[in-house]
């Protein structure tokens, strides 16, 4: 059985503050950039003949932002908040806490310079240069052992069920990232470097690495998130901790069999391809046993939708869960993959998780996690109910739009005409999705809004924690 | 003899059945582990609650955390 409250350790919430404001730093940045490229697809005139931000290069500037910076940094905060509460002990190491802060910080930002300045692997989500990729293992191994130190010390004799998908994250990131970034350098000071794969086996291994980043860094541990911060807004444990249990080995069971449904059609042997494609459609039961289980938390508590819009951002992010665990296994299949890879479709897809699930579930997660962190109560309702159907109704254009360009691209592309000849030249397949092109971006610049407005907030809601904390002194000296 | 225990497992059509037996019956396990035993139930159970064992004075400050804009 779990302890009652053991004697109050004292939380280090210096090293979660600072994670979480360069959470919302990058989160703005990065999202910013998402909203320009976008437009650079719409108005390709916005490139205006500069090399350092044509589409090719913002795009890895973008993903590195959201993902790492914004996604990574409030995973680290998140991360050791939920420890340290669950496990009712201090975080270890305040020096070793502080270094995860700088390594990721550095990492994120030279990387976003690096591929301005043109280099990259050309490795997707993992295009750092090995001398970046060095700096985040270092940085990875100390979070990994801060993690763990915490873990032992603590008051708890079980580990609560949001640490496993912690857990989980940390050390199959670890493996991804070393064994996708195996690479012999031209030089010792240089930048550049090359595989140590190739061929096909350079795809899968990139592959292997791409879908598990999407399974292990965007998914279990933003489910550890959920598991802690959806029970705590909602004033209720969590649906059944059983389920979490069979979610979570099911879960971090099959992901690491699925990176080659993102190979179908191509030099990969078939068998890989449809063993893939299985353990993708398998993977839907635990999705969405998970889902289930965050939703059903709210059971008898539906009301508070009505009136709190930081539950609205966690039941509606574990819809976005629900609905893209979905669509995923949908296209992982060969028949629907024929129609929908190098579509637009996936584009969608991605950001039907990235947005609807990654950044509302942190979101609302902030919005719990930031107010106890300077005790105070947040600065606006108002804006973070503008801030809910900023973000709600970009995702809704957003994938919309996507759905429309790339399904429609699809068919534009396999068209033929009686004779067998293809029915449409491929320009016209690009003047197809102008219209979807400019909806996306409205979409986006909805979104990118929104998290503007979160930050506004947020640092109001830091001033005016800081602000009390001085008054009430102030008022005992 | 380890050589011919090698071959057996490196032919896919033995390793295949033999990894669908391992997991599926180390699945099974997992399920009655976790859904069998009253005790055991309980005790799993009683877990969803370490969340809030720790609630303090910043959470009994209020229960929204929301302030009410004026």
């Amino acid at each position: 059985m779990a302890h009652s409250m053991a004697a109050k350790a004292e939380y280090n919430y210096d090293i979660i503050k600072k994670f979480a404001a360069m959470a919302m730093v990058w989160g703005v940045l990065g999202m910013f950039v998402g909203f320009y490229a976008a437009s650079e697809l719409a108005f390709p005139f916005l490139n205006f003949d500069n090399q350092y931000i044509t589409f090719g290069r913002l795009r890895p500037v973008h993903t590195t932002l959201v993902i790492f910076g914004f996604g990574g940094s409030a995973l680290f905060a998140t991360s050791y908040y939920i420890v340290q509460r669950t496990c009712q002990a201090s975080l270890h190491g305040k020096g070793l806490a502080t270094f995860t802060f700088w390594g990721w910080q550095i990492s994120v930002a030279l990387g976003v310079v690096s591929y301005m300045l043109g280099y990259t692997q050309a490795r997707e989500y993992a295009e750092f240069e090995w001398p970046i990729d060095l700096l985040i293992t270092a940085t990875w191994l100390v979070y990994l052992y801060v993690y763990v130190m915490t873990l032992r010390k603590r008051s708890q004799p079980h580990i609560y069920v949001a640490n496993w998908f912690f857990m989980a994250f940390i050390l199959a990131t670890a493996i991804l990232h070393v064994f996708n970034n195996l690479a012999v350098p031209v030089d010792m000071f240089g930048m550049k470097s090359y595989s140590l794969f190739s061929g096909v086996q350079d795809a899968m291994t990139q592959w292997w690495y791409g879908h598990n980043a999407v399974g292990f860094f965007l998914t279990a541990a933003f489910l550890g998130m959920m598991y802690y911060f959806v029970p705590k807004q909602a004033g209720r444990p969590v649906y059944s901790y059983r389920l979490s249990v069979i979610h979570f080995w099911a879960l971090v069971f099959l992901y690491m069999w699925v990176g080659g449904h993102h190979l179908h059609w191509t030099a990969l042997p078939d068998w890989t391809s449809t063993l893939a494609a299985t353990f993708s459609i398998i993977l839907l039961m635990p999705s969405w046993g998970g889902m289930i289980n965050g939703i059903m938390t709210m059971s008898g508590a539906w009301d508070k939708l009505r009136t709190d819009p930081v539950m609205r951002f966690l039941i509606v992010s574990l819809s976005f869960y629900g609905m893209s665990t979905f669509e995923g296994p949908m296209m992982a299949l060969k028949s629907v993959n024929a129609l929908s890879h190098y579509t637009d479709w996936t584009i969608g897809h991605v950001h039907s998780g990235a947005l609807g699930w990654v950044a509302m579930v942190s979101f609302g997660s902030f919005y719990h996690m930031v107010p106890k962190l300077y005790n105070t109560k947040m600065y606006s309702e108002k804006l973070i109910f503008t801030h809910f159907w900023l973000a709600t109704i970009g995702i809704v254009l957003y994938i919309t739009a996507m759905w429309t360009s790339g399904i429609g691209q699809g068919l534009i592309l396999r068209a033929f005409d009686s004779y067998g000849n293809l029915a449409y030249t491929f320009v016209e397949s690009v003047s197809y999705l102008h219209g979807p092109y400019i909806t996306r971006a409205i979409g986006g610049f909805l979104f990118v809004t929104g998290a503007a407005i979160m930050a506004y907030n947020l640092y109001m809601t830091a001033k005016q924690g800081k602000r009390e904390a001085a008054e009430a002194a102030a008022a005992a000296a | 003899m380890i050589g011919e225990i090698f071959n057996w497992l490196g032919d896919m059509r033995n390793s295949k059945i033999l990894a669908l037996l391992i997991f599926f019956i180390g699945f099974v396990i997992l399920l009655v582990f976790v859904y069998t035993g009253k005790e055991r139930s309980k005790r799993l159970e009683s877990y969803k609650n370490m969340p809030f064992l720790d609630d303090d004075e910043d959470e009994q400050k209020s229960s929204t955390t929301v302030k009410k804009d004026e």
